[in-house]
C-alpha cells in the first residue's frame, strides 16, 4: 500500500479567494479522500433578524451573496409577502424577473472567467469579465447599484424601468449576445480547454441525486431540476426550457452554464416583450404572522429562505439555505479518484460561493 | 475540436481602445441614478427623524435640541430610504463614493432651518 498523505486545500487559495478548507488525502498524486471545513466568515445574518424590522431585512437578506444579490432579496420578499398575502403587481414580477435574469447573466460570465482562471487562461479570465462588465452597466442604470442592486422591496419593487430604456436593453443584448457567443464558443470547442475538462470530476446522474446536487452541477448530470419552472415571479408566463446535460463532467458544467447565459437573455427577451403596464408595488400594512419555505433558482442552483414571524415587526426565525451547502457532498464525490493537479478545476466548477453558504 | 478559436478576440483586443479606464485620472462611469454617498441640504431639514427610523444600518442621528444630523459613513449602507421617505426631500443621494478615511467617524452636521412664523391668529379675530 502507498503510503497516504494529507494536503492542505485552502482557506487561502490561490484559484479560490473564498476561504473553504478542503484536506486532501493523497496517495502518490491521485486523491483518495477530502475532508471539508468550512466555518471562516461566519456573519449571523441569521440572528439578526431578530433586531431588524421584516422591511429592513430585505438589506441584510441581499447582502448574503455579492453575486447573487438580487436574487436573495427577492426570495426573502416573496417569503414575507406569501406569509401576508399580498399581491404584488404583474410589473413588478416581471421587473424582478428581468434583474434576477441580469443576475444570472452576470454571475455565470463572472463565473467563466474564473473557471478560465482556474486551468490558467488568464486572457479568457479577462475577456468574460470584460462582457460581464455591460451587464453590470444595465444594472447601474436601472437600479443604481452595480452589485448590491437593493431595488426590491417586500410589496414590489423599488424602481421602474421606463419603456426607452426597455427598448434599449433589448437592443443592447444583440451585442452582447454576439460577444457571448464569441466566448462560449472558445469554452467550448477549444482543444486546451477540452483537455483540461473533459472526463474530469465525473458525477453520475444517481450521485447527483442522492448527494442532493442542485443547479447547474445537477443539471450537468442529467437530473432534471430548474426551480424556475414552478413559476415564481413572472416566469410561469414566459416559455423556458432547463438546459441539461448527461455527462457529468465540468466541461457539461461549463456547458450547462455557456447555455444558460442564452436561455436567460431570452427570459429577458421575453420579458420585455410581454411587460404589462400598471404600479410597481403595494402598500404594506400590518406584520407578517406565520411560517413560510420560499424557494428559488439562483444563479448556483436552489435557495432556500424560511422565515418565521409572530405578528409583531420583528421576525422570530430566518433561515437561509443555499445552494453551494448542498453542492459541496457531490463535490467530494467529485474530488475522489482525482489527481491533485484537477482539484482547482473541479473545486471551481460547481461555482462554490462560500460566503453564501455561511452567511 | 478546434484552434486558434480565440484569434478574432484576441486581434480585436489588439487594436481596439483598452476595455478600463485610468481611473482616478479619469472620472468612473456613472449613471444619474447610482447610488455614491447621502447628501444634505441643511436650511431645509425639519429635524423630523424619518430617516433615523428608516435607516435599516442604524447610521443616522438626528439631535432635535443641538440642531445637528449625523451620519457614519461606514455604517451607512447607500439603500436610498432615506432619500425615499424625507418628508421635506432635503437628503440627496450623490453618485460619487464618498472619500476614503482613516479613522471612524461620524459626520455632524449642523441643521439651519429657521421654523417661519406663523402668522399671529390674533389679529386676524380682531378684523
Amino acid at each position: 500500500m502507498t503510503k497516504q498523505i494529507i494536503i492542505p486545500f485552502g482557506p487561502q487559495h490561490p484559484v479560490l479567494p473564498e476561504p473553504i478548507h478542503l484536506d486532501l488525502v493523497l496517495e502518490d498524486e491521485r486523491v483518495v479522500d477530502v475532508i471539508p471545513s468550512i466555518g471562516y466568515i461566519h456573519r449571523g445574518f441569521e440572528k439578526l433578524v431578530e433586531k431588524r424590522e421584516f422591511t429592513d431585512y430585505v438589506y441584510i437578506a441581499e447582502r448574503t451573496c455579492g453575486i447573487c444579490s438580487f436574487i436573495h432579496g427577492m426570495t426573502y420578499c416573496q417569503g414575507v409577502e406569501k406569509i401576508m398575502n399580498i399581491e404584488v403587481p404583474e410589473r413588478a414580477d416581471f421587473l424582478r424577473t428581468i434583474w434576477s435574469e441580469y443576475s444570472r447573466l452576470h454571475s455565470h460570465l463572472l463565473w467563466l472567467g474564473l473557471f478560465a482562471d482556474s486551468f490558467g487562461f488568464e486572457n479568457l479570465f479577462m475577456n468574460a469579465w470584460r462582457i460581464r462588465e455591460r451587464v453590470l452597466d444595465v444594472m447601474e442604470q436601472t437600479t443604481g447599484g452595480r452589485v448590491i442592486q437593493g431595488s426590491c422591496k417586500v410589496g414590489g419593487v423599488r424602481r421602474d424601468i421606463s419603456g426607452e430604456k426597455l427598448d434599449e436593453m433589448n437592443k443592447a443584448l444583440d451585442i452582447m449576445e454576439k460577444e457571448i457567443e464569441e466566448l462560449t464558443t472558445v469554452f467550448l470547442k477549444d482543444d486546451t480547454i477540452r483537455h483540461r475538462t473533459k472526463d474530469v470530476g465525473v458525477l453520475s446522474k444517481e450521485d447527483a441525486y442522492h448527494l442532493g446536487a442542485v443547479g447547474p452541477t445537477a443539471r450537468a448530470s442529467g437530473v432534471d431540476i430548474d426551480l424556475r419552472k414552478t413559476g415564481y415571479a413572472a416566469y410561469g408566463k414566459l416559455n423556458l426550457e432547463a438546459v441539461i446535460e448527461s455527462g457529468g463532467d465540468c466541461y457539461s458544467r461549463c456547458a450547462v452554464r455557456s447555455s444558460e447565459l442564452f436561455t436567460s437573455m431570452d427570459i429577458i427577451r421575453q420579458a420585455i416583450r410581454k411587460i404589462p403596464e400598471g404600479p410597481i408595488d403595494v402598500k404594506v400594512t400590518g406584520t407578517p404572522n406565520g411560517e413560510y419555505f420560499t424557494r428559488a433558482e439562483q444563479p448556483r442552483g436552489e435557495l432556500v429562505h424560511y422565515i418565521k414571524g409572530n405578528g409583531t415587526k420583528f421576525l422570530v426565525r430566518s433561515r437561509i439555505r443555499t445552494p453551494t451547502l448542498t453542492n459541496i457532498p457531490p463535490l467530494i464525490k467529485m474530488l475522489q479518484g482525482c489527481e491533485l493537479a484537477d482539484v482547482p478545476v473541479i473545486v471551481l466548477s460547481i461555482d462554490p460561493c462560500i460566503s453564501c453558504t455561511e452567511r | 475540436m478546434a484552434f486558434f478559436e480565440m484569434v478574432k478576440m484576441a486581434l480585436r483586443t489588439v487594436t481596439n481602445r483598452p476595455a478600463t479606464i485610468r481611473y482616478p485620472s479619469e472620472p468612473a462611469k456613472k449613471t444619474i441614478i447610482s447610488r455614491g454617498h447621502v447628501t444634505i441640504d441643511a436650511s431645509k431639514c425639519i429635524s423630523c427623524g424619518t430617516c433615523v427610523r428608516k435607516c435599516p444600518s442604524q447610521a443616522l442621528v438626528v439631535n432635535k435640541e443641538a440642531k445637528t444630523w449625523q451620519i457614519d459613513r461606514l455604517r451607512c449602507v447607500v439603500c436610498n430610504s432615506c432619500v425615499d421617505t424625507c418628508p421635506v426631500k432635503c437628503l440627496f443621494m450623490d453618485t460619487q463614493y464618498s472619500a476614503p478615511v482613516t479613522a471612524r467617524g461620524v459626520e455632524t452636521i449642523t441643521i439651519t432651518y429657521v421654523k417661519p412664523q406663523k402668522p399671529e391668529k390674533k389679529d386676524e379675530a380682531a378684523v
